[in-house]
């Protein structure tokens, strides 16, 4: 009996884990010094050859942004970050002139792909998954694009949307998140690389899931996605995105700007399953991930937000719905696990402008180590919303008893008809439910595991099947850990 | 199959049992009878490893094995089962995938491969109806929003797909209506055979009336006070542990 370690000790071991993720590739780059002036803001977009009207968007949100400061409100400690020690750009160098086809590809590049399992090759379709893949800032392959161009749908690099659909890249970049809505937006806005563009037409119901996977692998690059989604009336799209980086010492910048755009009677999916790098046990290094993800809903039309985030050494991220249209449905499905030392303030905003709109917020946020995360949620209901609802759920769940979780609801309401429900719980994985396992046979490690699985149930159904498969994984590995 | 000498344990810096011994061979079935608050459950639960109770002195064989030596899960594998007193609810964790975890991982360790989701469930099912469980309940989470005497039954289910060669039921009978006592008691005796055995801790010589044992034993203050045959279990029943006091002492 004397090598038995209590309950909560046993625990804390098991969150000892190694991050599966973490290697670099030796690929030759081309990354711009570090520094950020309207210089770079220039190289960049000369790098990219864009049209005048893209510089002149990017040069407007670089002066912007130079008059603003760091937002502090969040709950998040971090050391102060020296935007002129970041290099704002960094692009494979054997991806200058853009690969024809997979052969072409650096076969580096590729081996880096399938040790993170990205479906890159043909069998992919099999699973019904485009992958679009960003390598540090360049948007490297895009699958799949012919059995979409049937469809009629573009999924492509934003930057070649910028040369081949300039009308809508035109119309719709920044509509719904403007360059200076906030200071990482207005950063981004100024400097972003590449990302995903996405077109639905009229009527059209996307023939497979799309999907991104994000890398950052150059030391001390920042990364700057931008992600543009358009579904026309009566249109439907389910996305993903995956995001993995190397383990470093120092800390990375990684600040995104997400756009949806649903018309009328469109539905848009939006799932994310982050995993940047964390930080190691004692809160070293690690991906700094502030990100503004933001679509507008007209009509009848429906947006969800699912997201499964394990990774970031400090996350700060709202995906939110502004549900102007009539009738129109956000919903935002969540699971934020913290380890360590890593800290999350995420949640969402719901703002309501349209009658009958109606939100739902699941929101389970899991701590472990001496993590700390919080939910942030905002939900608005404007003078019109007339008959609007809103439910929003965050449950809490603690593993061992140096960790902290936090709850912040704003709740703004304007308008007498509408209903906003709130309920919120606190729980910790208890000594009985790991005894119950342990004595049907149950290692420690996979009665955690399930049980952190169990509480995040309602949110794992909202994923795209193979999805929810890799994020209960993902949730296992991020808790795994050596058994005493 | 389990042999206990001169166990002396404790919780929480006070000790509850006092040089308990006991000696139970296959196939045998041992019922423990006492007082609130006499170690009964802290027996099961220094049986089964559960932390915080921290073995003093003595020692424990089971299948020829030293039981100390054993972690929880090891022994839980190796055929020890406890039926719990107040089984906990695990939200979200569907009861069938629960099973199909404890099942694997005690087959993984007798050598044997695992089931597949097909067998398993058909498995499951039948054996849900064994003690009239309706197959939805595998859908539901661990134990989640149970009755109590579902609970109980949902105890034995697992029992019955383990199948364990040492059988601890706490209190398995408390809350059960007479229709569930009877699924329990004859859940257990379809299970009883030369290999396996139980030890059923009770309050009431009703569960003895169906689940007849070979054993009686006392356990007052810690340690075993007085064991006899199934008329000692009567003989409580219209006297209670009054006369006893003597030998508590
Ligand atoms: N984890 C614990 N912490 C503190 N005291 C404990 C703990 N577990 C048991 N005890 C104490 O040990 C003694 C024996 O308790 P136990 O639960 O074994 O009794 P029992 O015989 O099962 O009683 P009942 O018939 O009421 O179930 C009690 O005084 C109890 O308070
Ligand atoms: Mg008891």
């Amino acid at each position: 009996m004397s090598e038995q370690v209590s309950g909560n000790a046993q625990v804390e071991d098991l969150m000892r884990k190694d991050y599966a993720a973490g290697f670099h590739s030796a690929i030759e780059s081309d990354t711009l010094p570090p520094g950020l002036d309207e210089d770079t803001v220039r190289f960049i977009s000369a790098q990219k050859e864009e049209p005048e009207w893209m510089l002149e968007w990017r040069l407007k949100a670089y002066r912007a942004w130079r008059e603003m400061a760091e937002p502090t409100w969040a709950h998040v400690h971090y050391p102060e970050i020296d935007f002129s020690s970041i290099s704002y750009y960094s692009s494979p160098k054997s991806m200058k002139n853009r690969p024809k086809s997979l052969d072409e590809v650096d076969p580096e590049l590729i081996a880096t792909y399938e040790k993170l399992g990205i479906p890159l090759h043909e069998q992919a379709a099999l699973a019904g998954v485009a992958v679009d893949a960003v390598f540090d800032s360049v948007s490297v392959v895009t699958t799949f694009r012919e059995k979409l161009y049937e469809a009629g749908v573009i999924f492509c690099p934003i930057s070649e949307a910028v040369h081949k659909h300039p009308e809508l890249v035109k119309k719709y970049l920044g509509s719904v998140v403007p360059q200076k809505d906030n200071f990482y937006a207005a950063l981004n806005s100024a400097v972003f690389s590449d990302g995903s563009f996405v077109y639905i037409p009229k009527g059209v119901r996307c023939p497979m899931e799309l999907s991104t996977y994000f890398r950052i692998n150059e030391l001390n690059t920042g990364q700057f996605e931008r992600t543009l989604i358009i579904a026309e009336e009566g249109s439907h799209v389910s996305y993903l995105e995956g995001c993995t980086a190397p383990m470093r010492d120092e800390n990375q910048l990684h600040a995104a700007v997400v756009e949806l755009v649903a018309l009328d009677d469109a539905t848009i999916k939006y799932s994310t399953v982050q995993n940047w790098y964390p930080g190691d046990k004692n809160g070293k290094g690690g991906i700094y991930n502030f990100v503004t993800k933001r679509g507008i809903a007209h009509k009848n039309a429906r947006i969800s937000w699912t997201q499964v985030e394990t990774g970031s050494a400090v996350t700060w991220k709202y995906p939110s719905c502004i549900l102007k249209g009539d009738n129109s449905v956000g919903e935002f499905y969540s699971v934020a696990l913290t380890n360590n030392f890593q800290q999350a303030d995420t949640g969402t905003k719901m703002i309501h402008l349209g009658k009958n709109t109606s939100s739902t917020i699941i929101a389970k946020g899991i701590s472990a180590g001496r993590s700390n995360s919080s939910y942030r949620g905002l939900v608005r209901m404007n003078p019109g919303a007339e008959g609007a609802r809103n439910f929003t759920q965050c449950d809490s769940l603690l593993i061992g008893d140096q960790c902290g979780a936090h709850t912040f609801p704003y709740i703004e309401n304007r308008n007498s008809s509408a209903v906003i429900e709130h309920e919120a719980t606190t729980s910790k994985v208890s000594d009985d439910q790991m005894f119950l396992c342990q004595q049907r046979g149950l290692d420690a490690e996979k009665a955690v595991s399930m049980i952190v699985n169990g509480f995040c149930r309602e949110v794992f159904k909202e994923l795209p099947m193979e999805f929810a498969v890799e994020a209960g994984k993902l949730l296992e590995v991020s808790l795994e850990g050596s058994v005493g | 199959m389990l042999e206990i000498n001169k166990l002396n344990a404790q919780v929480e810096d006070k000790q509850i049992l006092h040089d308990l011994s006991l000696n139970i061979k296959a196939g045998e079935v041992h019922a423990i009878m006492g007082p609130n608050g006499s170690g009964k459950s802290t027996l099961g639960n220094v049986l089964t490893g559960r932390d915080g109770y921290e073995v003093l002195s003595g020692d424990i064989t089971f299948n020829g094995k030293n039981l100390l030596d054993m972690g929880i899960e090891e022994r839980a594998r190796e055929g020890m089962f406890l039926a719990f007193q107040y089984p906990v609810e695990i939200p979200g964790v569907s009861n069938m995938e629960f099973l199909k975890a404890a099942v694997d991982a005690r087959r993984k360790h007798q050598g044997l491969e695992e089931l597949s989701s097909f067998d398993f469930m058909k498995l499951a099912r039948d054996t849900s109806k064994n003690v009239s469980l309706d197959p939805s309940f595998l859908k539901r989470g661990v134990n989640e929003g149970f009755s109590g005497g579902e609970k109980k039954r949902n105890e034995i289910m697992q029992m019955m797909l383990l199948e364990p060669s040492l059988c601890i039921l706490d209190e398995t009978d408390s809350g059960l209506d007479i229709d569930a006592l009877q699924v329990v008691a004859s859940g257990v005796n379809a299970m009883r055979n030369s290999e396996r055995s139980f030890i059923v801790v009770t309050h009431y010589q009703r569960l003895l009336d169906f689940i007849v044992p070979d054993y009686v034993h006392v356990l007052a203050g810690g340690k075993i006070v007085k064991s006899g045959d199934k008329e000692l279990a009567r003989e409580l029943e219209a006297k209670g542990y009054g006369w006893l006091e003597g030998e508590v002492a």
